[in-house]
């Protein structure tokens, strides 16, 4: 969507990741499809179980197979097909060319390792480091992160470090190979919102300093708004719409999209006597609706949006493109 | 002025730390470290701050769920404090706690309709058939279907799943409720739906609530008057209007910058507080905030700030900062 001029870093097409439940297979992403552009931050937001989680994962190949399956679509990252790559081709891509970080440092990190020797670990085994080379490159990364005192710090163990901390340990490892594009799942989710503040900050500065793109997965549309270009919001596997910030934020094209904005508790002069609702909730992804999986909670619903499910397509005006019969503004 | 409905003076809840060979007490933590305040009848009162603040170890000291270390809490002008068991359990029914996770306050194994109509059966409320009746009210005040009363907990969605929670706790029509984080761990979508129940129950039930929560918007939504805690002591506290229009202690003003606001236009600048909470174990001395604090002063380092009024006594506005004194 985008004339960028330069070729993507990675193209996303018509992914499709199915997991195999006891009741019958289970669309968790379907038919997506984007590009990563190199040096900059694109969003992915939606609610829990609208696929986000799974888009990321399987990015790098990581989804428990069995039971999750990348049954169609391509992941090219420079032209390269990660969907189809050899297991051994990719462990050597991940953390080298993408990295990955999560929400819950503390389960990300091994506990009973210091957090010297887990970086050392990923230093040495891409790097081709000696031990002292790599621990002197691990004290450097945990200072870039803002690490204060990072050649004591770096002996203690991941429960010594507060929330904060860890989440920098993280970063700190995940950037030490130097990755072309970052993938950021919730990444600040599980912090108070003074540090997520500072944690943001400097992920978007080390962004600039090591030119990598960042994917950031989130379902705080505040901090999407904050930190990225542009966004896809994903609903039920789909993203139904893809749009630069500036119209995603002040002319949504989906009533989803609109609604989500709308009910966010925010900061006002005054207050509201209601907040503004989505009714209902998500349908269930065993027993999805044949059309517009949005049709029961949408007040612009016609029978054709019943019958028919709305492709993803360019509103010509904005660039956006939104998944529709009926799109706002 | 009436009189409050619930009055705290001076609470305090020190958990002792204990360690070392003879397993012997050698630090408090200072959960909650003098806290005082009043909430009048039918109002919420908005209890924010960051993890580890002791926001909800206060949530539970004043319902005695947690036994205070010191000070007051009077309940309708009766106090809590000293009274036995039998005492305090026929007080709880005036009182009720709604919890933050949905999923790990209900009883997996129980049927919803028979964990609405606990309290009643514990308290001994009315006959079978009425307390059958007072379900099904319930039911309908949080927007739930009668059908919900014969499944179980697995089958609902973490939304429902409070609203069941919010229906147990309104069953002994409490005129003070507890929600902790009510609705952190639900969906932004969901959550607007709840908080409205809740804005709902307060205005046409004439409940008061003690809103705890870390989102300063969605305190605000729900909130008459605003407490922010830092380390076990209230920081500022104010008529919600007041706070939100002019925050004063420099923590607030920080925490309400950190927010990140859905809004592409906004690019005002950010108050980026350094370092983390300090451990309440071990709490810098002076003002506890003083090592964070973009304003600190020489005084701030050795003097612990008092609890000044910068409102009226009718429209008070109390802050515990160096920066202000009594107008």
């Amino acid at each position: 969507m985008s004339a960028r001029g330069t070729p993507p870093l990675l193209s996303v097409r018509n992914l499709v990741v199915e997991f195999t439940t006891r009741y019958g297979p289970v669309r968790a992403v379907d038919d997506v499809t984007f590009d990563v552009y190199p040096n900059e931050t694109i969003g992915i937001v939606g609610e829990s179980g609208c696929g986000k989680t799974v888009t990321g994962l399987s990015l790098l190949r990581l989804i428990p197979s069995p039971p999750g399956r990348i049954v169609q679509g391509e992941i090219l990252l420079q032209g390269q097909n990660l969907a189809t790559l050899p297991e051994q081709k990719m462990q050597a891509l991940r953390g080298d060319e993408i990295s990955m970080i999560f929400q819950e440092p503390m389960t990300a990190l091994n506990p009973v390792l210091t957090v010297g020797t887990q970086m050392v670990d990923v230093l040495r085994r891409h790097r081709k480091l000696t031990r002292r080379q790599a621990k002197a490159e691990a004290i450097e990364m945990l200072a870039k992160v803002g690490i204060p005192v990072p050649d004591k710090r770096i002996d203690e163990y991941p429960h010594e470090m507060s929330g904060g901390m860890r989440q920098r340990v993280m970063i700190a490892m995940a950037l030490s190979c130097n990755p072309k594009l970052l993938i950021a799942d919730e990444p600040t989710t599980a912090l108070d919102v003074t540090t997520q503040a500072q944690v943001l900050e400097q992920i978007l500065k080390l962004q600039d300093e090591f030119h990598m793109a960042v994917i950031l997965i989130t379902h705080d549309l505040g901090v999407v708004a904050e930190t990225c270009r542009r966004a896809l919001v994903m609903y039920c596997g789909e993203i139904i719409e893809h749009a630069d910030i500036e119209s995603l934020f002040e002319t949504p094209h989906h009533p989803y999209s609109r609604g989500l904005l709308d009910s966010i508790p925010r900061l006002r002069e005054t207050k509201l006597p209601e907040l503004p609702v989505i009714p209902g909730m998500v349908p269930d992804l065993l027993h999805l609706p044949p059309g517009c999986r949005f049709a029961d909670r949408c007040g612009r619903v016609t029978d054709e949006c019943r019958r028919q499910r709305p492709k993803l397509e360019t509103i010509t005006a904005t660039e956006a493109s939104v998944a529709c019969f009926h799109p706002l503004n | 002025m009436s009189e409050p409905l619930l009055k705290v003076t001076n609470l305090e809840k020190h958990f002792p730390v204990r360690g070392g060979l003879f397993h012997r007490v050698q630090a408090h933590v200072r959960a909650v470290d003098g806290v005082s305040f009043e909430l009048l009848r039918e109002r919420t009162l908005g209890l924010v701050g960051e993890s580890g603040c002791g926001k909800s170890t206060l949530g539970r000291t004043v319902l005695r769920l947690t036994e205070p270390t010191g000070g007051d809490v009077q309940l309708n002008g009766k106090s809590l404090i000293g009274l036995s068991r039998d005492a305090l359990k026929a007080r709880r029914r005036d009182m009720q706690i709604i919890y933050q996770d949905p999923y790990a306050s209900l009883s997996p194994r129980r049927l919803v309709g028979d964990t609405i109509r606990e309290p009643l059966d514990v308290h001994r409320i009315g006959t079978p058939a009425e307390r059958r009746k007072k379900v099904e009210d319930l039911l309908d005040i949080v927007g739930l279907r009668k059908q919900v009363l014969s499944r179980y907990p697995h089958e609902f969605s973490g939304g429902q799943r409070q609203r069941i929670g919010i229906a147990r706790a309104l069953a002994l029509n409490p005129s003070f409720i507890v929600a902790d984080e009510p609705v952190s761990a639900l969906d932004v979508s969901v959550q607007s739906q709840v908080l409205n129940v809740i804005a709902r129950l307060q205005r046409e039930h004439g409940i008061s609530f003690l809103f705890i929560s870390h989102d300063l918007a969605v305190i605000q939504h729900v909130s008459d008057d605003v407490g922010v805690m830092y380390l076990g002591k209230l920081f500022e506290f104010a008529s919600s209007t007041d706070l939100y229009r002019e925050p004063k202690h420099p923590y607030t003003r920080a925490l309400m910058s950190a927010i990140p606001v859905p809004d592409v236009r906004r690019k005002s600048k950010r108050i980026i507080l350094g370092g983390d909470v300090p451990s309440p174990m071990n709490p810098p001395g002076g003002c506890p905030f003083h090592p964070r604090c973009p304003e600190a002063m020489p005084q701030c380092r050795d003097v612990v700030p008092v609890k000044v009024n910068t409102g009226t006594s009718a429209k008070p506005h109390y802050v515990r900062c160096h920066l202000y004194s009594d107008s």
